[in-house]
């Protein structure tokens, strides 16, 4: 069906249910109770896993199945993002027009700066990745300011011509007059899911990104991009130009990146330099990393995963500390030092792990991030398949488990 | 001329930084072949070494003076540094002022140790991984860094002023001849300069009449061929990553006064000196350094009012704009070897 | 004319003359084998063959079009095909897909935007992959990783994914560098296989000499990058400037 194969589908729909019932999945907790704040049920996360589930889905194609490293795709989310923010001033509230521009310069930003920077390979390739990204932010945020209004970032208002949009047009961003901040709330069983439009807009566009990587890769070209990833020289001693199908790869992959800051503008309608600058190009890497380079779910876990934490752990200030290690004793910890005499047990436990939550999420990020990068660099899936290694004596590798779908070569693509 | 003078002038500081990092990152490349994204992370802790000590010097007893009184009518506190206390209040005082010189002394051992630790703890299990791996994980580091960095000391910059002496400007243009007042010049900045160029010397001096600077030309020149000489290559590549640690440390000493230390200086300034290192010619040391003054002073004239009237916003992008050029049409940069990465 | 035809082709390396006046002539169909002592300039000839130097002198025609400044995937187009010193292939994919990714090149040319198509749908590739992995003993390990097979099998598995693409000229670079005994003589079998069973052309770079004397029509002796003499193997065997090429001083002490 749709050109996959049985074991494809399933897992095409295994995606397609996942999606479908995040609000419930990612809302385990009951209101009011303790572990409440570990709720992700909130429109704003939801959209966020999606949107950026389709960026590292992208950067996947180049990255995981290519093996092109690029700090710069950042610089296309700021465009797509950009795009979508002027048609939304010029010509409609309606998502779509935004989305649509914001592919396309995406792409063509892509196709320059691919034809450029792929002319070199490995790690000039990545340098001139993250010279053009920084190029871009530098341009956005102080040169081309009648375009990106520079520091500020780029807005709607009022009195914006938006052309297509009748008089009784929407003033909140929307599809065909649905509403993407509208969410429905559903209290059941003492937990409180929250259905949000926004969030389902993006989740079928990400199902949609999600199919088309899925046909990519069990396509003779991913296979193409996979050979360019293992010997890019005996590629061209086979008789196949590796340049087309790299830079091919780019401008899917920067398509993606437009789509996703597209579709950030479409749930909240600004735009900024910040997006374009080279760390967060490094957080899709991350990202992509840490789920797992060169598999088909992992780009998506991963997205998910940081996403998630980062909500979590920016929530986790000192008071939720104290409340949870209220049960240590408040002896003082160090006494007769001049600084910390009066510091209990509690205190200097309180104090370490802080370093780690609220605002040292990003510490514990980039720790985590090298964990990952030096013992498991297959990332979660990776992860996941040697758990399930475990409890199988033989592993049958029969795609029961949608995640992991293992085949006879486990190493690179799904 | 005395504007071009000045504009050349203008560039060298932000040179020297890029010419010393540069020359660091080229040294980790050259010779032990690894991609080192931390490296800027080192040039600000150097920095924050500055403000260390500066911060320790300082730290004061606070006594209440009952005499005085300060504006809300409280009996005043005076604080007192330690280091006046123990020294005498006029070398307690030059001690303090001079804490960013001294700085140099403290932060060497302590870059030389960060560099060991970082490579035997590290840097040594990524020799053989591929190049995209260390830049990942070295990526990684950079960011842990940053952030132990900036939890400790805060988001913003904290200002550490040059020693008194060297505070000001003088004026240059008189010493070679120009009108008085036509090029006026920080103190500081030229100190600057000068201190990189003898860094930059003791590295060439040391890679070219010591035996051990001959081993690491010849590592860099033949990996393989040194390792197959039985010549314990790891230990020197130890010594190497400290070296270079600590060169990116002083430099980022010096710079302090420059340009107050924050939290993400390592960063901004790791993006161009990779950049430095790649017109320079990857794996050359000249040109490494030689890229690292031009660019500074590339980017000094490009902020000149004259030629931003022309090309609004030029001086952003100029780096990156030469960079992307000669990388396409020079890709071994100013002075690497032919053939390496040509491909 | 042969198919292949080198005249006048020399480079330089610096002071270094490391091909001088060569002038080579490979008649199609036969195995035709480049051996002389080290540093006698058999590598830089091969890499000027394939597109990756480019010679400061002389010409190189395959089947009378010029080789030289294109890049090395247009001349795999033309139909040469080559085998490395050291087995290239994808370590990363199957022996399956190794094979068949050659396939595509041929059908499909230097590149085709075949996103939407799947690989196991292919059939026409599908089955000439299986059958010339079936020519070389390897159907049964179709699933492996390339990467785990042993050193000989990657050697058997290169040659598939060369002679899949039905190449006129068959290039091979000491094809047997760093093989035992056996492996060797399952190589030379290999080659004879080849040779007998298809139009093809191949020319040899080697140092072993029982592989040469075992396939060769035509020998090139080259030395200090100039050919030395070009003969059958039986007036090389013991031609007296081959010797002195090869013992150099010694003889003459």
């Amino acid at each position: 069906m749709l050109g996959l194969n049985k074991r494809d589908t399933k897992f095409l729909i295994i995606v397609i249910l996942l999606t479908a019932f995040t609000p419930f999945l990612l809302q385990p907790f009951p209101e009011g109770s303790a572990m409440a704040q570990f709720n992700g049920g909130y429109p704003d996360l939801m959209q966020r896993v999606a949107i950026f589930g389709i960026f590292a889905i992208g950067f996947n194609i180049l990255f995981g199945l290519t093996g092109y490293l690029s700090f710069g795709h950042a610089a296309f989310l700021g465009v797509g993002s950009y795009s979508a923010v002027w048609m939304m001033k010029l010509l409609s509230m309606n998502i779509i027009p935004g989305i649509i521009l914001a592919m396309i310069m995406s792409g063509l930003f892509a196709l320059l700066i691919g034809w450029i920077s792929l002319r070199r390979s490995g790690i000039y390739f990545s340098i001139l990745t993250l010279a053009f990204a920084q190029m871009s932010y530098n341009l956005a945020y102080s040169v081309l300011t009648p375009l990106t209004n520079g520091e500020t970032g780029l807005q709607i208002r009022p009195n914006d011509p938006r052309i297509l949009d009748g008089e009784n047009a929407s003033p909140y961003t929307n599809l065909f007059g649905l509403d993407m901040s509208a969410s429905y709330k559903w209290e059941v069983f003492g937990h409180q899911f929250t259905f949000n439009t926004g969030f389902y807009v993006c989740a079928v566009i990400a199902v949609i990104a999600f199919y088309i990587s899925l046909r990519i890769f069990r396509s003779p070209f991913g296979m193409m991009l996979r050979a360019v990833k293992s010997n890019q020289q005996r590629m061209s001693y086979t008789g196949l130009n590796p340049r087309p199908y790299t830079l091919a790869a780019f401008v899917i992959s920067g398509m993606y990146a437009g789509l996703a800051g597209g579709l950030l503008a479409a749930m909240d309608p600004l735009a900024g330099a910040e997006r374009m600058q080279w760390t967060v190009g490094g957080e899709v890497v991350i990202m992509t990393i840490l789920g797992g380079a060169g598999t088909l779910l992992g780009p998506v876990l991963g997205a998910g995963a940081i996403k998630y934490l980062e909500n979590i752990f920016s929530k986790i200030n000192d008071n939720v500390l104290h409340n949870w290690f209220s049960f240590l004793p408040d002896t003082p910890f160090w006494t007769g030092f001049p600084f910390y005499s009066d510091a209990s047990i509690e205190d200097a436990v309180v104090w370490f792990f802080s370093r780690f939550t609220g605002e040292g999420w990003a510490l514990t990020l980039g720790l985590m991030f090298m964990l990952v990068v030096t013992f498991l660099p297959g990332g979660l899936v990776e992860g996941g398949r040697r758990i399930m290694g475990l409890f199988k004596r033989k592993p049958k590798g029969d795609g029961d488990d949608p995640e992991h779908h293992p085949q006879s070569t486990p190493h690179v693509a799904e | 001329m005395d504007q071009i003078l000045l504009q050349i002038l203008n560039g060298l500081d932000k040179g020297s930084a890029y010419a010393l990092i540069a020359l660091g990152l080229t040294l980790i490349f050259g010779t032990l072949g690894v991609v080192n994204f931390a490296h800027g992370a080192l040039f600000m802790i150097g920095a924050f070494c500055a403000v260390t000590l500066q911060k320790l010097l300082s730290y004061s007893t606070v006594t209440i003076d009952p005499t005085k009184t300060d504006f809300l009518g409280n009996p005043a506190k005076i604080k007192t540094p330690y280091v006046e206390a123990w020294f005498g209040p006029e070398m307690g005082a030059a001690i303090i002022d001079w804490s960013v010189p001294l700085a140099i002394l403290f932060s060497i051992p302590i870059m030389i140790l960060i560099g060991f630790i970082m490579e035997r703890g590290l840097i040594k299990h990524f020799y053989n991984r591929p190049h995209a791996d260390q830049i990942l994980v070295t990526f990684g580091l950079a960011i842990v860094l940053q952030e132990i960095i900036k939890q400790k000391f805060g988001a913003n910059p904290i200002p550490t002023p040059a020693p008194d002496a060297f505070r000001g400007s003088f004026d240059f243009g008189v010493l070679l001849g120009f009108d008085p007042n036509a090029i006026i010049y920080p103190y500081w900045r030229i100190i600057y300069f000068v201190f990189s160029l003898v860094v930059i010397s003791s590295v060439f001096a040391f890679l070219r009449f010591t035996t051990f600077g001959m081993v690491v030309r010849a590592g860099m020149a033949d990996r393989e061929t040194v390792g197959l000489l039985g010549i314990n290559i790891d230990k020197r590549f130890t010594i190497m990553f400290g070296i270079a640690a600590a060169v990116a440390g002083v430099a980022g000493v010096m710079y302090a006064p420059i340009n107050s230390p924050n939290y993400h200086m390592g960063m901004d300034f790791l993006v161009l000196s990779f950049v430095v290192v790649v017109v320079g010619g990857m794996g050359s040391l000249p040109g490494a350094v030689l890229a690292g003054f031009l660019l500074g002073i590339l980017e000094s004239f490009a902020s000149m009012n004259e030629i931003k009237q022309f090309l609004p916003g030029i001086d952003q992008i100029i780096i990156y704009l030469t960079a992307i050029v000669i990388l396409l049409v020079r890709p071994r940069g100013l002075m690497g070897k032919r053939g390496v990465m040509e491909e | 004319m042969g198919i292949l035809e080198v005249k006048n082709v020399g480079k330089r390396f610096g002071g270094l003359q490391a091909l001088g006046d060569v002038n080579l002539s490979v008649a199609e169909n036969t195995v035709h084998a480049i051996i002389g002592p080290n540093g006698a300039g058999k590598s830089t000839l091969l890499n000027v063959l394939v597109g990756k130097l480019i010679p400061d002198t002389g010409s190189v025609m395959f089947d009378g079009q010029s080789v030289l400044g294109r890049k090395p995937h247009e001349i795999n187009q033309m139909g040469i095909s080559r085998v490395f010193q050291t087995p290239e292939i994808f370590g990363d994919l199957t022996v399956m897909e190794n094979v068949m990714i050659p396939c595509f090149a041929r059908r499909d040319g230097s590149f085709r935007m075949h996103a939407f198509e799947t690989v196991s749908q292919e059939r026409d590739i599908v089955d000439e992959a299986e059958h010339i992995l079936n020519d070389v003993n390897m159907l049964d390990k179709r699933e492996m990783h390339a990467a785990s097979l042993s050193r000989g099998d990657k050697r058997r598995l290169e040659m598939a994914m060369c002679l899949v693409q039905k190449p006129r000229l068959l290039l091979l670079d000491e094809p047997t560098a760093g093989m035992a005994r056996a492996d060797t003589n399952n190589t030379i079998e290999l080659l004879k296989h080849i040779r007998d069973t298809r139009d093809i052309t191949m020319a040899i770079i080697e140092h072993d000499m029982h592989v040469v004397f075992s396939l060769a029509e035509r020998i090139t002796v080259l030395a200090q990058g100039t050919p030395l003499v070009e003969d059958t193997p039986e007036n090389i065997k013991g031609h007296p400037k081959v010797k002195e090429a090869y013992l150099g001083e010694q003889a003459q002490e």
